[in-house]
C-alpha cells in the first residue's frame, strides 16, 4: 500500500522526507511495523517540521534506553550462565546492539534471544531457573511440543525484571525441511569483549533470512528485512570475503533460496547493494548485454517474491493490517513449513480443542 | 476510517478514527472549543469492530491504535465515548516518552502548580475538578506531564472522568459541558465533564510545581495531614508513573529532582469540604 511503501522508501532514501505530506500516517505505519526508532535515526539532522522533529527525537531517546535495557538483560543472562562454561551466543536485536552494528540503531528489542549447544540445554535451563527466571505458562502439551519439535525452550520470564528470554539450540524448528548445520554455526561464533558471542556475519544473515522466510508468517517482516539491509551493507563494505562466505554458508545450511529471496527483496525495497559475484562477468557477455543489465536481471523479483512483497507491505495509513487473505495464506504457510502434514493436523486439532 | 476527529490537548495531539459515527460525534461535542492540531498528530487511536460482523451485530468497540494492549476487552458501542477516552490514555501510557507521566491530577494558581496523586478512589479526579471550578486553573485529572529537562508541569486538560458518587457533586454544572451518563462500564457509572474555558484556553501554559499531595478519601477518616519524606514520595510516584521504567536514567533524574525540591504531604478526608480546607491550609504554607 501507499503508506508502508513510503516508509520503506524513506528508510532507503531519507532525502525523500521532503515529499511527505501526511506525517501522522507515516508514523502510524512505522509504529505498527516497529520501525519508528529506525526511521527516527535515518531522518536525524534533516530539516523537518518542529512537531515531527520532537516526536522523532523522543523516538531516538527511547531507542537508546531500550538498547541499554537489552544489554543489561544480556549481562544478567551472562552472569547466570558463566559458571557453566558453555558458549552463549546472542541473537537478533540484542546481538546487533552488543556488536555495535548499524542494524541496532533505533531498533526496538523485545525479548532476549540466545543460542546454546543442544547438549547444554538442561544445565542452561537449571541455571536460569535458579537465577530468577520462571516459565511463562505451564502447559504439558506446549511444553512437550517445544521440547520435542521446536528449536527453543518454552519462553521464560524473569520474575523481578519482567523480561522474557528465548533459549534456542537451533535456528529453525527440528521439523522444518531445511536442516541448518548447527554444529558449524555454534562452533564458529564471534567473541565479544564481555565473554558473550554473536554469530559470524554470514551466519547472522542466514539466521535473519531463515527467521523471515522459513519460519513464521512474516509478521514484522518489514523490520526484519530492514535488519538484513543494514547487515548486508555493513558486512559487504567491511570485508571483501563476505559475499562468497555468505553463499558458502547459505548453501551449507540448506538456506540459499531463503537468503537469495531476502537479498532480492531487500534490494527491491531498500536498494541494498548486492555483490554475489565478485569476479568480473563481462567476459561471458555477448555483444547485446552490459554487465549491469545482466546482474539486474538476476536480481529481478520472481512471481513468488511479488507475493512476499504484497504481504510485507500490507498495512494502511491508520496502521491497520490489510489484505486478510494474503495474511491468512502466509499464516497457513508458516505452519506448513514448520511440520509435516500429519503432525500439523494433530497440532491444530489440539490447539483448536483448547480454545 | 469513516469518522475522524483530530484533537489537541495540551502539548499532545491525537487522531481518532472510528468505524461508527456515534463515538466521534460524542467526542466532538465533549471537546467543543478545543483547538485542532496543526500538522502531525502524536498518536493515532482506532475504534473498530473486533470481528468484521461485530460492526453491525451486537456492535463492540475494540480499542486499538499505535500502541495496543493485547488483552484489552472491547466495550459495547453505547460506551464508545469511554472507549475513545481509554484509547487516548493507552497511547499516553504506552507511547509517551517526551515527559515523565504521572497518574495524577494537577491545578495551578499564580503560576504555581499543585499535584495530587493516589490510588483509584482516593479522590484526585474529583478534587482536581472541584478546585478547577473554585479559583484554580484545572490542568488535568488523569496524567500530569513532568518536563524531563526543566521540571515544569505541562497541562493535559482532557475531559474529567467523574465516577459513581462524585457525579452528584457536579449536578449544577452547565449541561453543555457534561457528556452522556455511561452506566454499567467496567468502572461503574461514568460521566465526562469538559474543563472550563480558562483551562482550555491556557492548555499550552506550563507551571512550576510547588506541592505534592497524596489524598486519601474514606467516610470514617478523621481529617489529617502527614508529612511524606522524599524517599517515600519517590517510591509512590514511581508506582504512579506509567513510563518511569521506560525512560531509564532520564526518568530517574527528573523524578529525584522533583521530589527533592518539593514538599510532600498526605491528607485524609471524609468529604470534599474537609479536603478543600486542608488544601488551602497547605497551600498557604507552601
Amino acid at each position: 500500500m501507499r503508506d508502508s511503501r513510503l516508509l520503506a522508501r524513506l528508510l532507503a532514501d531519507p532525502a525523500a522526507a521532503r515529499e511527505v505530506q501526511d506525517w501522522t500516517s507515516l508514523i502510524a505505519v512505522a509504529r505498527a511495523e516497529s520501525l519508528a526508532g529506525s526511521l527516527a535515526w535515518r531522518l536525524e539532522g534533516r530539516e523537518l517540521p518542529p512537531r515531527v522533529e520532537a516526536l522523532l527525537e523522543a523516538a531516538r531517546r527511547d531507542g537508546e534506553s531500550a538498547r541499554v535495557q537489552a544489554l543489561w538483560e544480556a549481562e544478567m543472562a551472562r552472569r547466570a550462565l558463566a559458571p557453566l562454561g558453555v558458549p552463549v551466543i546472542l541473537l537478533k536485536g540484542t546481538a546487533y546492539a552488543a556488536a555495535g552494528l548499524e542494524a541496532a540503531r533505533g531498533r526496538s528489542i523485545g525479548d532476549l534471544d540466545i543460542l546454546v549447544p543442544r547438549a547444554a540445554l538442561p544445565d542452561v535451563e537449571r541455571a536460569l531457573l535458579a537465577a530468577g527466571w520462571e516459565w511463562v505458562k505451564e502447559d504439558p502439551y506446549d511444553d512437550q511440543y517445544y521440547r520435542r519439535w521446536m528449536h527453543e525452550l518454552p519462553p521464560l520470564i524473569h520474575r523481578e525484571r519482567d523480561r522474557m528470554i528465548d533459549v534456542h539450540h537451533a535456528i529453525l524448528p527440528l521439523t522444518a525441511r531445511p536442516k541448518p548445520d548447527m554444529e558449524r554455526m555454534i562452533g564458529d561464533p564471534v567473541p565479544l569483549a564481555d565473554g558473550l558471542f554473536v554469530l559470524s556475519p554470514a551466519d547472522m544473515i542466514v539466521h535473519a533470512a531463515a527467521h523471515l522466510f522459513a519460519d513464521g508468517d512474516l509478521a514484522g517482516g518489514l523490520r526484519n528485512l530492514w535488519d538484513i539491509d543494514r547487515l548486508l551493507r555493513q558486512f559487504g563494505e567491511r570485508d571483501s570475503g563476505f559475499w562468497p562466505a555468505l553463499r558458502e554458508r547459505s548453501q551449507r545450511h540448506g538456506l540459499l533460496p531463503a537468503v537469495r529471496r531476502a537479498v532480492r527483496l531487500a534490494r527491491h525495497l531498500y536498494a541494498t547493494p548486492i555483490n554475489w559475484c565478485q569476479a568480473p562477468i563481462s567476459k561471458s557477455l555477448d555483444s547485446q548485454g552490459t554487465a549491469s543489465e545482466k546482474i539486474g536481471a538476476r536480481h529481478q523479483l520472481t512471481a513468488t517474491d511479488a507475493l512476499y512483497r504484497r504481504r510485507l507491505l500490507a498495512r494502511d495509513g491508520w496502521g491497520r493490517a490489510r489484505r486478510p487473505l494474503t495474511r491468512l495464506a502466509f499464516y497457513v504457510r508458516s505452519h506448513w513449513l514448520r511440520m509435516p502434514p500429519l503432525m500439523l493436523a494433530r497440532h491444530l486439532w489440539v490447539k483448536a480443542r483448547r480454545r | 476510517m469513516r469518522h475522524i476527529l483530530r484533537l489537541q490537548v495540551g502539548p499532545v495531539s491525537f487522531r481518532i478514527g472510528s468505524q461508527w459515527r456515534g463515538p466521534v460525534e460524542q467526542l466532538r461535542r465533549l471537546y467543543a472549543g478545543y483547538p485542532e492540531p496543526e500538522g502531525l498528530c502524536d498518536f493515532t487511536v482506532r475504534l473498530e469492530a473486533e470481528r468484521f460482523w461485530r460492526r453491525w451485530l451486537r456492535p463492540s468497540v475494540a480499542i486499538r491504535g499505535d500502541y495496543v494492549l493485547p488483552d484489552a476487552a472491547p466495550l459495547p458501542l453505547a460506551q464508545g465515548l469511554l472507549a475513545a477516552e481509554m484509547g487516548m490514555n493507552l497511547q499516553m501510557a504506552l507511547g509517551q516518552k517526551r515527559f515523565l507521566l504521572l497518574h495524577a491530577a494537577s491545578v495551578e494558581k499564580g503560576g504555581r502548580a499543585l499535584l495530587m496523586t493516589g490510588h483509584s478512589g482516593a479522590g484526585k479526579s474529583t478534587l482536581g475538578a472541584l478546585l478547577g471550578e473554585r479559583g484554580w486553573r484545572f490542568m488535568g485529572d488523569e496524567f500530569a506531564l513532568l518536563d524531563l529537562d526543566d521540571g515544569r508541569l505541562h497541562p493535559f486538560p482532557r475531559a474529567v472522568s467523574l465516577k459513581n458518587e462524585s457525579l452528584g457533586l457536579f449536578d449544577g454544572m452547565d449541561p453543555a459541558r457534561l457528556g452522556p451518563v455511561l452506566t454499567g462500564t467496567p468502572k461503574g457509572t461514568i460521566r465526562h465533564l469538559r474543563p472550563n474555558p480558562e483551562a482550555v484556553a491556557r492548555m499550552t501554559e506550563p507551571a512550576r510545581p510547588v506541592l505534592i499531595l497524596f489524598p486519601r478519601f474514606g467516610r470514617d477518616l478523621e481529617p489529617a495531614i502527614r508529612e511524606v519524606g522524599a524517599a517515600e514520595a519517590f517510591m509512590r510516584l514511581t508506582q504512579a508513573s506509567t513510563n518511569y521504567v521506560a525512560l531509564g536514567e532520564r526518568g530517574f533524574d527528573a523524578l529525584t529532582r522533583f521530589v527533592g525540591a518539593l514538599p510532600s504531604r498526605a491528607i485524609d478526608y471524609a468529604d470534599t469540604g474537609q479536603a478543600e480546607a486542608l488544601v488551602d491550609e497547605l497551600w498557604r504554607a507552601a
